[in-house]
């Protein structure tokens, strides 16, 4: 598969692991959404998490960042380890933990009742943090998301007076704000046009270089354009999981083959 | 995983195609074997007729009430023309006709409101935040809602009898404004519990999943971006239940508002009496001239109430304009 290669491709394999799932589960009530995924999450690279839908690959980023058990009736076992520490471990405060792995969601939720600029410093915020130069910061998180120039003249305007794109990139400002080692997209893309999608991919190639970046999508394009690594879950199981190269090219469970092939999902 | 493998690994079934003919007489609405075309074209004029005679049904709903209102304001403002002057607003009753006025009624309504306001907002929005926010889904939880919702429809006078027992008798407070507030507030808490949990379910969960992912604990979630979301919908439910507690007469004389003051409340433990029970003693009364007075009052506490709602509108308008969304 034709890869499009815009920037020095480090060894997918030489890369330690930044996060690590070991044999993790989660259920929604009585329904098991995740059946025992192991997964390591290579530093600063992307990892895509493709299968289709109703797979668990948007269950198991959620259990990335403890995102999982807000929603009533959910909960996760196993353990995550981020920088070798286990996150599930009873003394962890999810809270200190999401601070440490961002998250961008499917829909752009911009917080409506806030300018841009209040967007960006909303982490802070929210978490009764405090910071020396507000400017700078709000300037160096939009200028990493890609939106400075757009919207450098406009910072007092509603967040949500923004396109979808733009509002997508502004949530992306927000998490950097806070400044997390991980970065977890869920289907960022998915409800943006292409030009717009066009600019996530590549802030996304562009991001890796300082953060892991671990990308939910159902376009598997999308996945080979931006991604190191991909993993291929399905029925709630990790089937595959290869560097995206050779998944797309060459993979070696033939459900991913049906998969990427298009006769199913 | 092995026995997923296989129906994977099958061709694709070919689509179950239906035959030509029965795939259009299949189509709902349609009788089967029928000429489609002419079916369709009868029943459109029928449907035609039906839509103009809902039309019509609904406009008629929409004027019955409006008529009705119009005939009971116009006669209270035709009967209170006479009576209806500043003085009156200024003056204590009398028990000559046109020399009485609303201003121990008024000065009681205005005090009952604040402190009814200032008893049930906090309570009823504290709960509803409780309820919605925190509270896990449970049976205890669904009997609570269930129980608020029932508390909404009880007719004002139970609430009354209620607050006489309560305030008046065992906290003995007297039949004072402090009792009259607390009966009202009573009577306002299921009304404010209702619209402000309607109120936080408008803000979708995607933001509120936002501040956690950033995060925020739930209350900072809460104070920063879900309640300054959802206050226009919360001012706007509050007010309108302070509208209908300003006109309720019922729970106030079962608590015993007195029917004559000559006074001006100075403590929240004195006697009072509010408009509508002012209104309520002068319709009782055998003479025309009071029933005059009693017009007059009708029309102030319209324009209040008019008054209050309208600055809900105005305030939901432009909160809404300010957040933009």
């Amino acid at each position: 598969m034709a890869k499009d290669d815009l920037r020095p491709q480090p060894d997918p394999a030489s890369a330690p692991d930044k996060m690590r799932a070991e044999n993790l589960r989660a259920w929604f009530g009585d329904h098991q959404a995740l059946k025992g995924v192991t997964l390591g999450i290579p530093e600063k690279q992307v990892t895509a998490v493709i299968g289709p839908s109703g797979c668990g690959k948007s269950t198991f980023v959620r259990c990335l960042n403890r995102m999982h058990e807000v929603v009533p009736g959910a909960r996760a076992q196993g353990t995550v380890l981020l920088d070798g520490r286990d996150i599930y471990a009873p003394a962890v405060d999810p809270v200190r933990v999401r601070r440490r792995v961002g998250m961008v969601f499917q829909k752009p939720n911009p917080f409506p009742t806030m300018t841009i600029r209040e967007n960006v410093l909303a982490g802070l915020r929210l978490n009764g943090l405090k910071v020396q130069d507000e400017d700078a910061l709000v300037e160096k998180a939009l200028r990493q998301a890609a939106l400075w120039d757009e919207v450098k003249g406009a910072l007092g305007r509603s967040g949500v007076s923004l396109s979808g794109g733009q509002q997508q990139r502004l949530c992306i400002a927000r998490c950097l704000a806070l400044e997390p080692e991980v970065l977890l997209m869920d289907e960022p893309c998915s409800a943006l046009d292409p030009i717009a999608t066009a600019k996530v991919e590549e802030l996304i190639r562009e991001l890796s270089e300082q953060y892991t970046v671990v990308i939910v999508t159902h376009n598997m394009q999308q996945a080979a354009r931006v991604s190191d690594r991909t993993a291929f879950f399905y029925l709630g199981e990790l089937v595959e999981f290869a560097p995206t190269d050779r998944l797309f090219t060459g993979p070696s469970d033939p459900r991913t083959e049906d998969y990427i092939t298009g006769r199913f999902g | 995983m092995a026995p997923a493998a296989q129906p994977l690994r099958s061709p694709p079934e070919p689509l179950p195609v239906p035959a030509e003919a029965g795939g259009l007489s299949a189509l709902p609405g349609q009788a089967p074997g029928g000429d489609d075309l002419e079916l369709a074209s009868v029943s459109r004029s029928g449907r035609r007729r039906t839509e103009a005679l809902f039309t019509a049904a609904c406009i008629l709903a929409l004027a019955i009430p409006l008529l009705a209102l119009a005939i009971l304001f116009g006669g209270a403002l035709i009967e209170a023309l006479p009576q209806l002057s500043f003085g009156f607003l200024i003056r204590f009753p009398s028990h000559q006709a046109d020399q009485a006025g609303i201003l121990p009624g008024l000065a009681g309504s205005a005090i009952l409101m604040l402190l009814t306001a200032a008893m049930a907002i906090p309570l009823g929005i504290g709960a509803a935040i409780y309820l919605e926010e925190y509270a896990r889904p449970g049976r205890l939880t669904r009997l609570i809602e269930l129980n608020i919702s029932n508390l909404a429809g009880v007719p004002s006078v139970i609430y009354g009898l209620l607050g006489l027992e309560l305030f008046v008798r065992v906290l003995a407070l007297g039949r004072s404004l402090l009792a009259g507030a607390a009966t009202l507030a009573m009577l306002l808490l299921p009304m404010v519990i209702l619209a402000s949990r309607e109120a936080l379910r408008t803000v979708p969960l995607g933001v509120r999943e936002a501040g956690f992912a950033l995060g925020a604990d739930r209350w900072r979630t809460l104070r920063q971006v879900v309640l300054p979301m959802c206050l226009p919908g919360m001012l706007t439910g509050v007010i309108l239940s302070l509208a209908r507690a300003i006109g309720e007469t019922a729970p106030l004389i079962a608590i015993g508002a007195l029917a004559y003051v000559g006074f001006l409340p100075e403590s929240l433990l004195d006697g009072f009496t509010a408009l509508p029970v002012q209104i309520f003693t002068w319709v009782m009364r055998p003479q025309a001239a009071f029933r005059a007075n009693a017009s007059a009052a009708i029309v102030v506490l319209m324009l209040l109430m008019l008054l209050f709602n309208a600055s809900a509108i105005w305030l939901r308008a432009r909160l809404q304009r300010r957040y933009n969304w």
